[in-house]
């Protein structure tokens, strides 16, 4: 069973490479069960949406709208 | 359909737009001349082109094109000098911040669970939101900042990003990592603070 701190880790790394079968298997199953992770996630990929933004995207900073 | 001329007469947009690519140049290069260099080169890329824009948008996505190469190109000449896997004492005090999360178990503290953050959305529109953003990216360790805006601004792939800067794979994942967390971190505590704690 994979603990919280390990999960963080599988997260980020999830937005770098592809997991394997078995790490998605075990991430499945303690994200349905911890909130704490399912947030952590939701954090991430918000973060990646922010940076996408900031980095020239449709949102971002720009008041020309 | 519009000219990079035609932008050119836009006075106000372009001086919007110059100072968020700077905002943008100068947290990757973290040096305000060689910042301000690569912004004018991009601009006087656009608006001396030929090029159509059929609005302020597909310009601007030009722009950013143009002036990610340039950053790129500034730190590849720079990397040679650069020692990305050393760790700074700020590297190891993000790290302590993150341990200090858990119990000895590996689970999450009552107190430190990710809290909700409500509509994050919401903040991509908030000029405050960016404020903060900003000064939370410019808080980052160094070497954990410029691994992370390759991988998350310059949009490179993992291994060129250790390619680049002559890192392993797993220090990357380390690196990049520690980086999100502590921006994660930084935004929790000084943007979503007020969100609902979690049980």
């Amino acid at each position: 069973m994979l603990k919280c701190k390990e999960v963080t880790h599988l997260l980020s790394e999830s937005q770098d490479r592809k997991l394997t079968l078995a790490e998605r298997l075990q991430l499945k199953m303690h994200l349905a069960m911890c909130e704490g992770c399912t947030r952590y996630r939701q954090q991430l990929d918000f973060i990646r949406r922010a940076c996408r933004a900031f980095a020239g995207g449709e949102d971002g900073p720009d008041h020309s709208a | 359909m519009m000219s990079g001329e035609r932008f050119q007469q836009d006075a106000p947009y372009l001086t919007e737009l110059r100072r968020d690519m700077l905002r943008f140049a100068s947290l990757q290069l973290r040096d305000e001349q060689l910042a301000e260099d690569v912004v004018q080169e991009a601009l006087m890329a656009v608006l001396a082109g030929e090029k159509n824009f059929s609005g302020r948008s597909a310009m601007k996505t030009w722009v950013y094109a143009i002036l990610r190469n340039k950053i790129v190109d500034a730190i590849r000449s720079r990397s040679r000098t650069v020692n990305v896997s050393a760790l700074s004492q700020e590297d190891e005090s993000l790290d302590q911040a993150f341990e200090a999360l858990f119990k000895p178990n590996a689970h999450w503290q009552p107190g430190s669970q990710p809290r909700a953050w409500g509509d994050p959305e919401a903040a991509l529109h908030q000029e405050r939101f960016w404020a903060v953003f900003d000064a939370c990216l410019k808080h980052l360790p160094e070497n954990a900042a410029r691994v992370f805006m390759m991988r998350e601004f310059l949009e490179f792939e993992t291994d060129e990003v250790c390619a680049e800067l002559k890192i392993t794979i797993s220090n990357c994942h380390v690196i990049l990592h520690r980086a999100r967390n502590g921006l994660r971190q930084c935004l929790e505590k000084t943007w979503f603070g007020a969100g609902e704690q979690a049980c």
